[in-house]
């Protein structure tokens, strides 16, 4: 059993949790995630360890409420326990020093986002970062980001906050700017997001990292449910990632996959409907 | 009471199984065999010819008593056969059920030479089933060596090695990465083989031995292999299998293509089968097409049947006689209606416009010359490709080695398949590391497994006997 130190509500559905799992917060490093799940009967759900505190054998976690899994570990409040929490999974980061580079988060995917964001900046790169969200209260973690970027833009898709339009937009600006264009990029958020900065950089030529959160279910190798196909290979997102190289991903693949059981219903069997008819009969 | 002649010992025809009916069964999870009656488990375990030679026990991967406990049972000592069994297998009631006894004790017994082997899997199953109900749990000797050794995975070789090693008066630490016990034992082999009751009563038999268990450490990623071996006198590795091989065809990334592993682990481990709301899913389909012919293919295409599919296809490359699977399964997939296509091999798999499966391209095949392993090799059939509608595909080839381990231990010797290299003492390049099962094996059954794990055991005894506890 993990106790929860602490759980804030810090955007709509988002919640900032710090567990007690001293075994990850010692061996965890910056892109690496853990496997969370909510006691018996429920999904075992990855999600990115935002930052640690080996000293205090703590991990953060960043957590959108999206299912009945997600749910349930959100409502875990302080001083409450979380049956499992398996990690760190997933390969590292490479943070090395590149110079110029330019760090992109959409909606949750900012949370993703800041522990690469941090170890980019503290390897001694200049960060640029950009983060969006549907409207102002969905851009998460501005000031935290803002500690260690150069300079910080936003973007919502309705002109509540930041600039109006997708993070693409400042992207490409920088670009652009031979005074500003970066080295390389880095993006974290919904597919469609990372597809959009993957199709501007390859334009510009600029090395561009994503970080994909495919349908896993052990994230030790094991099931292989989280294969995507990077640059013709067949890769496990949870031993081989969970970042790759954005401009040898395959997008639409990933996108079908993502979607697997929200379209159950509209596929194979219809059990329930089966059952029903075999009941009228 | 009397004992019987040879003559009178060969009359008696082998027990049959109560089963549940096949049609029923293949709608529900509970298991398929029923077990025996004390009078049916004497009768049989009376056609016992108790050999001198004792081949059964020769053929048996734990060395199991086998003529000693069939005669304590014909007896009715059923504690006594228990005792018997308990000595030399940690996971009877388990090895009851899933062993491959045609090729193993049964498949050597003298009867089989004339007629039927003893039911030697059905008479361990029933001791171990009857001694859970009627005997206590066995306790930690009294003997304590101080001696601490770390035992990775809490599959069949995991559970073997702890099990020998607490009666022996060491202390096991058992690292699981799952949030549960058992490793394939409870995410692969279905319920209605293996109630996974059975597997909590095994485990909790460890744990009244003084074994603790600790789920959610991923050996390679949570803790080193090095810090492990630093902090604990002696390491034994059964982390168990890696990752699915898949059949490299076009479309294996669709929608409704699953490994084995995953489909089995959806079902068995998170319960899928239960549609328990907020719980894991599985994508159910009208034709489920499981490629493969051993004991996961066996279970995901029985699985497959009993979460709905009207027509569960197992396609094979080579024939019926060649399929590595329990007889047992096959017969019992047979009786539920699983259609077996033999000589068949998958070109390519087809999706539909949203990227699910619609169907798979299949070659037949014709059996050639024999290949390495000494079976005839499949040979494609110019001409001879064709369609299957199908809505999902299950592929069960097998494992390659799971790399987390290895990936991080380099003072690990590894063999060109990336499987740790072992001596027969089970040890590794690393001084009091100790590894069996499938990371060594690279894929086999849980009573080698449990084999390895029973010979790691005693080497570990031995190298410990050289040492002076660390704490």
């Amino acid at each position: 059993m993990f106790l929860v130190v602490s759980n804030e509500e810090i955007a709509p559905q988002l919640h900032r949790m710090v567990i007690s799992a001293p075994r990850v917060a010692r061996s965890r490093k910056p892109g690496q995630f853990v496997i969370v799940r909510c006691g018996k009967g429920r999904e075992r759900i990855p999600l990115t360890i935002a930052d640690d505190d080996p000293a205090a054998g703590t991990i953060t976690l960043i957590i959108q409420a999206v299912g009945i899994s997600t749910r349930e570990i959100v409502a875990v409040p302080a001083g409450g326990f979380i049956s499992d929490v398996a990690g760190p999974l997933g390969e590292p980061t490479e943070i090395e020093k590149i110079g110029r580079v330019v760090c992109v988060g959409g909606g949750a995917g900012a949370a993703v986002l800041f522990p690469l964001a941090k170890g980019l900046a503290e390897a001694g790169n200049e960060l640029t970062t950009i983060i969006g969200g549907r409207s102002e209260k969905y851009v998460i973690l501005q000031k935290e980001l803002g500690a260690f970027s150069t300079h910080l833009y936003t973007t919502t898709e309705d002109g509540s906050g930041g600039e109006k339009g997708f993070v693409t937009l400042p992207l490409k600006r920088l670009l652009e700017d031979p005074e500003q264009c970066p080295a390389a990029v880095y993006a974290v958020g919904p597919v469609p997001m990372m597809k959009a900065v993957c199709d501007l950089t390859r334009n510009y030529g600029v090395r561009t990292i994503v970080s994909l959160n495919p349908i896993m279910v052990d994230g030790t190798g094991m099931c292989g449910g989280c294969r995507v196909t990077v640059g013709g290979q067949v890769k496990f997102a949870c031993v081989d990632g969970p970042e790759f190289d954005g401009h040898l991903v395959d997008f639409r693949e990933l996108s079908a996959r993502q979607a697997t059981y929200l379209e159950l219903d509209a596929h194979g069997c219809r059990l329930d409907q089966k059952i029903a008819e075999l009941k009228k009969d | 009471m009397t004992k019987l002649s040879p003559k009178e010992r060969m009359a008696i025809k082998r027990v049959k199984m109560i089963t549940q009916d096949a049609k029923e069964r293949a709608c529900n999870f509970r298991e398929v065999n029923q077990g025996l009656t004390p009078e049916l488990a004497m009768e049989e375990a009376n056609r016992c010819l108790v050999c001198r030679n004792k081949p059964c026990m020769e053929g048996c991967p734990v060395g199991v008593h086998i003529p000693e406990f069939l005669t304590a049972i014909a007896l009715g000592d059923f504690k006594l056969a228990a005792e018997i069994l308990r000595v030399d297998n940690a996971l009877p009631a388990t090895t009851g059920r899933v062993c491959p006894q045609e090729v193993q004790c049964e498949g050597v017994c003298v009867r089989g030479n004339k007629g039927e082997p003893v039911a030697i899997g059905f008479l361990e199953r029933w001791v171990a089933d009857w001694a859970a109900e009627n005997m206590p749990r066995e306790q930690p000797p009294t003997n304590q060596t101080g001696f601490r050794v770390a035992v990775v995975g809490s599959g069949p070789g995991g559970l073997t090695t702890a099990g020998e090693l607490a009666r022996m008066g060491h202390k096991v630490h058992v690292f699981e990465a799952l949030h549960d016990t058992g490793g394939v034992l409870r995410y692969g082999i279905p319920e209605f083989r293996l109630p996974k009751a059975i597997v909590d009563r095994e485990v909790e038999n460890l744990r009244a031995l003084g074994v603790t268990i600790e789920c959610n450490v991923i050996i390679g990623r949570t803790l080193t292999v090095d810090e492990i071996a630093e902090e604990f006198d002696a390491v034994f590795i059964a982390n168990g299998a890696g990752l699915p091989m898949f059949l490299k065809v076009p479309g294996e990334n669709f929608k409704g293509v699953y490994s084995a592993n995953e489909y089995l682990t959806r079902v068995n481990l998170m319960g899928a089968w239960m549609d328990v709301e907020g719980g894991t899913p599985i994508a159910r389909g009208e034709t489920v097409v499981v490629f493969g012919a051993g004991n996961v293919a066996m279970d995901s295409v029985r699985t497959a049947k009993r979460i709905g599919a009207a027509h569960a296809v197992c396609a094979y490359r080579r024939t019926r006689a060649e399929m590595p699977a329990r007889a047992e399964e096959i017969e019992h997939a047979e009786e539920e209606g699983i259609d077996f296509q033999f000589l068949v091999a998958p070109l390519e798999i087809f999706g539909d416009e949203k990227g699910w499966v619609r169907a798979v391209k299949l070659q037949k095949m014709e059996l050639g010359e024999p290949d390495s392993s000494g079976r005839r090799r499949p040979v494609p059939i110019a001409g001879s490709e064709y369609e299957m509608p199908c809505n999902i595909v299950v592929v069960a080839l097998g494992t390659t080695a799971n790399p987390l381990l290895t990936n991080t231990t380099p003072a690990l010797k590894l063999n060109k398949w990336k499987n740790i290299v072992v001596d027969e003492k089970q040890a590794t390049t690393m001084p009091g590391v100790f590894a069996g099962g499938d990371i060594v094996r690279g894929g086999a059954t849980v009573i080698l497994a449990m084999g390895d794990g029973k010979v790691a055991a005693h080497g570990i005894d031995e190298y410990l006997k050289t040492r002076t506890p660390k704490q």
